[in-house]
């Protein structure tokens, strides 16, 4: 549900793209998923209403991280794997600020694993961005926490050895309250999940499967190609049914304790059979399991998985002060000095 | 009536097991004799098991506290009255009982098992070994469970009142009023009155108990100190270090943030200042000490006096963090109330052995501001001074504390805030067409604090090394080093901004003690005995570490001989031998987890003077 901010101030101008673009050359590849991700969070930073010099866009280290110079707002390039704590500080020291991060796979699901994951379980109020290309790319080619099993690449020269993470189990066993993913070469689709997600009441977490052209090209090529995009991609929408395919003919139905695909009208399958997206659900079993689901025998699920309200940390330490603040005879900090055991001489 | 014996200053051991309730009880004798008037250091030295091993050395917990007519500096040296509650805690404190000492002991809990267990092969209370003490055998456990006889309390919760019982003792021995004591046992156990009534009891029974003992036959009577008039509180120096901060963010307007992870000994910061969010205090628990530390970096970014607390392992892991906020020159400071090292080393005891991490322990040229707090009342000021430096010269200040100074206690003289030094952060002001990132005060080098929100002062700022001036990123080799040098020189020019470097004592003469941080009180008194033995000695304690007074050097020239005293193996005299070269220094160094004595400060420099002769 989309719901402002309202500690946020407004704009009294209207803004557009251009104002949040900054005179700095980019220095990403050219052909890089980033280009998409920064033009479209340009068009949605003034869809937010919020005023332009409350934006804080903050990152790490990584390609991804040099993001904060690319935009005209506040700004903070922090180190690796560092930023969602950075970031929380700065939501919970000021809750007037739309707070931004920028972050790669390698970034906030290994050095910075245990900030990604607190972040999400505080749910303080701000939007992530987490750009999975499945490597590391700013150190030339090594595999990250998302490289698939057996990929091979600079330091797995005979293949990986170990499991990858799919960032949505994070987030969901995290407790997560937002999570979308999206691909980086449907810009139009990217911007409205991710003005969802900039609008969303916590942490809210995007994962854009993002293309690194130099060392880890044509990574989600399996979902995000043209050639089998409508077979691979199931775009959710809330209260619809799980549909996909060229003509929608494809749907996803619970089987006992299993997803699998089915064709409404065959076998008689009909479409009261297929599972309705209910991204609300606090329950997350469904939408984990949604999430989960992989090609080929699946299409993978992209847009909003799991929004759901819940309080947020920075509200939460508001009110705890405004209440401490009505109870407690301590005004000042001379009230501190002169409390408790007081000897007078 | 017993015999009153007048006394100048007397020293109080407490001690038992870990579950022994000690720490209460030491604390609330100090008390007792802060509100009689007397001056007084305390200090608590426990194990770092919650619970150790009943009646084993290992598990011994203590409460060391020192009382007096005069101004007392440290917890004492050795005690005049020692309370052991059980063998292990006798035989773990014996050796600092001074010879003629007052010894109390719970002869109830002297049994073989516990002897045995403690590591006694004879009975010390039969066996002669204690002959040189005035030795008080009393049966605790038997009269407080007689005393708590009426009640419904269950033997378990009878034997938990045997520490109040033992203070009652002490409040006779030392004829203090029991009213206040009883006031304080109703607060603490309001909300469990039965508690509250069974201490009460204990209390009571031991304070009549000790009355009418016939093997009490004096009490001590230490006379009240004249001390300014004023109002007192006894504190803690990490108590007091989050109201420095407090009042630092009032007197500065600016909102106070603690990003901070549990660690001993630094965790009653964060305790203390969690309690006040009436007064708006943001502190954040965070899930490691480096967002701990990165927590409070973004705060600063926006706006807020930021600060974390830890001890030696978590200043470790903040270290990289440190280096994000010396090349974003944010305001920020860090606690780091020191341990024994290296790694986990031991926690429960005080060391000042991370001075050369505070200094050096960065990658890259990370000059950082050091300051260290002297004793637990100093502990305020420091904290004051910390904030006050990084607000107004943009960059971390690094606070050492340690936990001698931490968890011990000392009256603190109470301030107005208002009557604290001003604190003016550079905050760059909306629509400053001029403004730039890295645009510097020619005489200070400060860059300004441009806050999130403002209009027109839109900037980014990270770990990438910047142009000086308008902030972008650069990799220019000229301009990096001169970026490097501004970092420098702006904290060597904090020199201009601090107190010049006092000397307590002789102005010149023979000998000059060095010392630093929490040694203060301890190397005080050394250096007053010096001088009653008829040698002319200087004592030039430092808070500013880094960078150091500007009047250092003309200090050090006015003595024969400099002698730096540390707890550590002597880092400080290094820093110095590198910084002042031109004088030679000796150094007396102590790494056992434990302070200073005065009496072996005083016999080394008496040994080694008597040497040189």
């Amino acid at each position: 549900m989309k719901r402002p901010d309202e500690r946020i101030p407004k704009s009294d101008t209207e803004l557009g793209k251009n104002d949040f673009m900054s005179d700095q050359m980019v220095k990403w590849c050219p052909g890089c998923g980033n280009h998409a991700i920064l033009s479209s969070v340009a068009q949605v930073f003034p869809k937010t209403g919020y005023r332009k010099e409350n934006f804080v866009v903050v990152s790490g280290i990584g390609c991804s991280s040099r993001f904060p110079y690319y935009v005209d707002t506040y700004g903070f390039h922090g180190i690796h794997g560092r930023a969602a704590a950075i970031a929380s500080g700065m939501k919970i020291a000021d809750p007037s600020l739309s707070i931004w991060v920028n972050t790669g796979d390698g970034d906030s699901m290994a050095i910075g694993g245990n900030h990604f994951i607190h972040a999400i379980r505080r749910n303080v109020d701000m939007t992530v961005i987490l750009f999975n290309n499945k490597i590391y790319g700013l150190t030339k080619g090594q595999f990250s926490p998302t490289t698939p099993m057996g990929s091979i690449t600079k330091t797995s020269p005979y293949g990986t050895l170990e499991t990858p993470f799919n960032p949505a189990d994070l987030v969901i066993g995290a407790q997560g309250t937002f999570f979308a993913r999206i691909a980086d070469n449907l810009p139009k689709y990217m911007t409205e999940i991710l003005e969802e997600a900039a609008l969303h009441r916590g942490t809210a977490i995007v994962e854009v499967l993002q293309n690194c052209i130099i060392f880890a090209d044509k990574t989600h090529a399996q979902v995000t190609s043209k050639e089998v995009r409508d077979e691979h991609q199931l775009q959710l929408e809330a209260g619809q049914p799980l549909l996909f395919g060229k003509d929608k003919s494809k749907g996803i139905r619970l089987n006992g304790l299993h997803l699998e695909v089915v064709e409404p009208g065959k076998d008689g399958v009909t479409i009261d059979d297929i599972l309705v997206h209910n991204p609300s659900d606090p329950d997350p079993t469904l939408q984990m399991m949604i999430a989960k689901m992989t090609p080929p025998l699946f299409p993978m699920a992209m847009g909003i998985i799991r929004s759901v309200e819940a309080p947020t940390f920075d509200r939460l330490m508001e009110e705890q002060i405004e209440q401490q603040k009505a109870v407690s005879s301590v005004r000042c900090v001379d009230d501190v000095l002169n409390s408790g055991d007081i000897i007078e001489i | 009536m017993k015999d009153v014996i007048i006394c100048d200053e007397a020293v109080i051991k407490f001690a038992g097991d870990s579950g022994d309730g000690m720490q209460l009880t030491g604390t609330l004798f100090s008390e007792a004799a802060a509100r009689s008037g007397n001056d007084l250091a305390t200090f608590p030295d426990y194990p770092a098991e919650i619970r150790a091993p009943q009646n084993t050395v290992a598990g011994v917990s203590g409460f060391q506290v020192h009382i007096g007519k005069n101004k007392i500096h440290t917890s004492g040296d050795r005690y005049d009255v020692l309370v052991a509650m059980n063998p292990a805690s006798l035989k773990a404190n014996l050796e600092n009982a001074k010879r003629g000492a007052t010894i109390i002991v719970n002869e109830d809990a002297f049994d073989r098992n516990a002897l045995e267990k403690s590591g006694y092969t004879s009975h010390p209370l039969n066996d002669g070994s204690l002959e040189a003490y005035r030795i008080l055998k009393a049966p605790i456990s038997a009269l407080t469970r007689e005393a708590l006889a009426d009640t419904d309390a269950d033997i378990k919760t009878k034997d938990k009142s045997r520490n109040m019982f033992v203070l009652g003792i002490l409040l006779q021995l030392f004829d203090k009023e029991l009213d206040a004591t009883r006031q304080y046992l109703d607060d603490k156990f309001g909300k469990k009155p039965l508690v509250a009534h069974y201490n009460r009891l204990a209390l009571e029974a031991g304070y009549s108990y000790a009355h009418h003992a016939e093997w009490i036959t004096s009490t001590i009577h230490v006379n009240p100190a004249q001390l300014a008039a004023g109002k007192y509180r006894n504190v803690t120096g990490n108590m007091v270090t989050a109201w420095g901060f407090m009042a630092a963010a009032e007197r500065s307007g600016r909102p106070l943030f603690l990003g901070s992870y549990p660690i001993t000994p630094a965790t009653d910061i964060l305790v203390e200042l969690s309690k006040y969010r009436a007064l708006g205090v943001k502190t954040f628990q965070a899930e490691d000490e480096i967002a701990g530390v990165c927590s409070a970096i973004g705060a600063a970014f926006t706006g807020s006096l930021a600060i974390t607390t830890t001890s030696g392992p978590g200043f470790s892991l903040k270290s990289e963090a440190l280096g994000l906020a010396v090349i974003t020159e944010l305001p920020l400071v860090v606690v780091n109330v020191q341990r024994s090292g290296p790694s986990t080393g031991m926690p429960t005891k005080s060391e000042q052995s991370d001075l050369y991490q505070a200094l050096f322990g960065r990658n890259g040229e990370c000059p950082c501001i050091v300051i260290a707090a002297s004793s637990p009342a100093d502990c305020f000021y420091s904290a004051y001074e910390a904030a006050k430096l990084a607000l107004e010269h943009m960059t971390p200040v690094i606070l050492l504390s340690d936990g001698y100074i931490g968890n011990g206690s000392q009256l603190f003289k109470i301030q107005k805030v208002k009557d604290l030094p001003p604190i003016n952060p550079p905050i760059a002001q909306a629509g400053d067409t001029e403004y730039q990132p890295y645009r510097r005060d020619p005489e200070t080098l400060v860059r300004q604090w441009a806050l999130p929100g403002t209009p027109g002062l839109l900037h980014r700022i990270g770990g990438l090394e910047k142009t000086d001036g308008k902030g972008s990123v650069s990799t220019d080799a000229l301009n990096h080093e001169k970026m490097v040098r501004f970092r420098k020189e702006k904290v060597e020019r904090v020199a201009n901004h601090i107190a010049q470097q006092s000397v307590e004592g002789d102005p010149d003469g023979d000998l000059l003690l060095v010392s630093w941080g929490g040694t203060y009180g301890t190397v005080h008194a050394a250096a007053e005995e010096m001088r009653k033995k008829g040698i002319p000695t200087g004592h030039a304690h430092f808070r500013h570490i880094m960078p150091l007074p500007a009047n250092t050097a003309e200090i050090f020239g006015k003595y024969k001989k400099r002698v730096v005293c540390e707890l550590n193996n002597g880092q400080f005299v290094n820093y110095l031998r590198m910084t002042h070269p031109q004088f030679a220094y000796e150094q007396m160094n102590k790494v056992q987890g434990q302070p200073f004595l005065v009496e072996e400060i005083v016999q080394k420099l008496t040994d080694n003077l008597n040497e040189q002769k």
